[in-house]
């Protein structure tokens, strides 16, 4: 989290006056709760208007439950293979010098420059049933990569790929190295020394930046509703659920898949806010 | 990086340890390691782009450029780019502020308001959407207002915008205020010390030193705009010729196998955003150099 340098505030030296200082606050927090506050009370007030067991109700009806199961546990997959993947780019990018490393480090970034639901279009056209590699895929081993499980994950990777690598990659590039070197003096061989000093210095940033992206992956539209098929109890996500809930006007589901949603994320981002300020509280041993 | 002399190792790309020789099995290691990673990013980043260009390009430049002049998709462009630019101006006056608050003042409650405004990152997009009709649709609780003073905001553009404005809330504050609380005082002061209104400051002093946070802040804000999906598509809902957006257009025109048009204009889209936040991070670093 930013924070400003505490000492610099004098409330003599700085304008504006008063009355302007009054006004610039309330513009800030009447932007904030319009947008932002007003609406998130609406739907918690809504949804929990038939109390916490009329939630739970909407919650386990088996279309709901299983788009939910789908839903955590491909963002649980590709949390974990980002976190892996998105490490070894960052000390491939760190640490290596090789042709194409610029290009590389500018690839990480181009998915947040590509709106979601043109993601799902790109995935559908280079590994749909009809296109070369998918086809291939269906005839050698009999299962589709979009339409299925497959695809969701691999939606999610693409859109996720820069937050573990952002969050690793500045820490490694400050990370002492004295500590491996002296580990290389004693005889450690390099795979013990990642393992053992190199990883425990990492896992906050690693930790961080998967969680993160476990949490966009929840909420994840766009591209899953082009790649997923949206087939109920097979293929449809919490997201693509609580569209259709929403378009056929069925309010108490929508409302308590909406505060679902919600609360995991908001409950991820809080933990992962705490990890970092404790992290900087006690670096790491 | 810095803690490492620059010497011909770390040229050679081995990681440099004294004590040790960086034998074959290191730089067989380093090889594999290369190979992986561009694999992954070339497999999952690079192809579907290239997928994407190639769909698009298959029945020739003249089938895009038609497929791009019909008047639906015109309309869309037209619409979201105006959707777009009324985003990015509301957001540039009050999230300026916002930021300005927040580093330059101290309050109860700052560490709520900071956390506040990363939240839309983790609200899923028919979450958002689901919430304006809440408030706003036909059942919504300011339903009655509403039909007083005949204002139109569920399936119509202004809730689009409120949409829009929800999901881009984020990126303008998070870019001006690192620059912002980097800036100091110091140079303000100077200038009121030298009899600057605080207005003249704000505008001689402390803008320009914003400017590229600021600007790069206002891109990222239209880019996200010009892509926003889910959220529009619950509260406009994608009514054709009034509410229909670019990706909205993609979406039908993919319901109805317009692939041509589809294609066309996904990767217009693409394009726009792409070209519009890669040059101005390029052209930010490039200043930033100088």
């Amino acid at each position: 989290m930013t924070t400003a340098a505490p000492t610099l505030t004098s409330r003599k030296t700085t304008r504006p006056a008063p009355w302007g200082r009054w006004a610039l606050k309330s513009a800030a927090f009447s932007y904030l709760a319009v947008l932002l506050v007003i609406p998130l009370i609406v739907i918690f007030r809504d949804g929990l208007s038939e109390g916490v067991g009329g939630l739970w109700q909407a919650i386990s009806l088996p279309i709901a439950w299983s788009a939910l199961k789908l839903t955590l546990w491909t963002s649980a997959v590709m949390a974990v293979i980002n976190a892996v993947m998105g490490t070894m780019t960052a000390y491939v990018l760190v640490r290596y010098t090789f042709p194409g490393k610029s290009v590389l480090n500018a690839i990480v970034d181009l998915p947040l420059a590509i709106p979601t639901l043109v993601t799902g279009v790109m995935l559908v056209l280079l590994y749909g049933p009809q296109s070369l590699i998918g086809g291939w895929f269906q005839d050698q081993f009999g299962w589709g990569i979009i339409f299925a499980r497959p695809g969701i994950v691999l939606a999610l990777l693409f859109i996720n790929y820069p937050f573990v690598v952002r969050a690793v990659q500045p820490v490694l590039e400050n990370f002492e190295r004295d500590a491996e070197e002296a580990a290389a003096t004693l005889g450690a061989c390099s795979l013990t020394i990642f393992w053992r000093v190199t990883l425990p210095a990492l896992w906050l940033p690693i930790a961080s930046g998967a969680l993160l992206s476990f949490a966009r992956a929840i909420g994840e539209f766009g591209s899953i509703v082009i790649v997923s098929g949206n087939l109920p109890l097979r293929t449809q996500t919490a997201a693509v659920y609580l569209l259709g809930e929403v378009e056929s006007a069925n309010r108490q589901g929508a409302s308590a898949m909406s505060i679902v949603m919600l609360s995991l994320a908001f409950g991820l981002v809080l933990f992962v806010d705490w990890l970092r300020q404790r992290g900087q509280q006690e670096p790491a041993p | 990086m810095s803690a490492l002399p620059p010497d011909s190792a770390k040229a050679r790309g081995a990681a440099a340890r004294p004590g040790r020789i960086s034998g074959p099995f290191d730089i067989w290691r380093r090889r594999l390691m290369v190979g992986i990673v561009i694999l992954y990013a070339a497999v999952l980043i690079v192809a579907p782009i290239v997928g994407l260009l190639a769909g698009a390009l298959a029945d020739g430049v003249g089938a895009i450029v038609s497929a791009l002049s019909q008047p639906d998709v015109l309309a869309a462009f037209k619409l979201t780019v105006y959707i777009a630019l009324v985003t990015v101006a509301i957001h540039g006056v009050f999230g300026t502020i916002l930021a300005w608050v927040l580093v330059r003042y101290r309050f109860r409650g700052r560490w709520l308001v900071n956390g506040l405004i990363d939240l839309p990152f983790a609200v899923s997009p028919v979450v958002v959407g689901y919430m304006l009709l809440l408030l706003f649709g036909r059942s919504g609780m300011l339903a009655p207002l509403l039909d007083v003073f005949h204002i139109k905001v569920a399936f119509a553009v202004p809730g689009m915008i409120l949409a829009t404005l929800f999901v881009t809330l984020p990126f303008l504050p998070r870019e001006v205020i690192p620059v912002l609380s980097a800036f100091g005082l110091e140079q303000e002061q100077a200038a009121a010390t030298l009899g600057a209104s605080g207005w003249q400051t704000f505008w001689r002093v402390t803008f320009p030193a914003l400017r590229w946070g600021f600007i790069y802040g206002i891109i990222l804000v239209f880019a996200r705009a010009l892509g926003e999906f889910g959220a529009v598509l619950v509260i406009g809902g994608g009514i054709q010729g009034r509410t229909e957006t670019v990706t909205l257009f993609i979406f039908r025109a993919l319901d109805e196998r317009q692939y041509v048009g589809a294609y066309s204009s996904a990767l217009a889209l693409g394009l726009l955003s792409l070209l519009l936040v890669v040059g101005t991070d390029l052209l930010r670093k490039r200043v930033k150099r100088e």
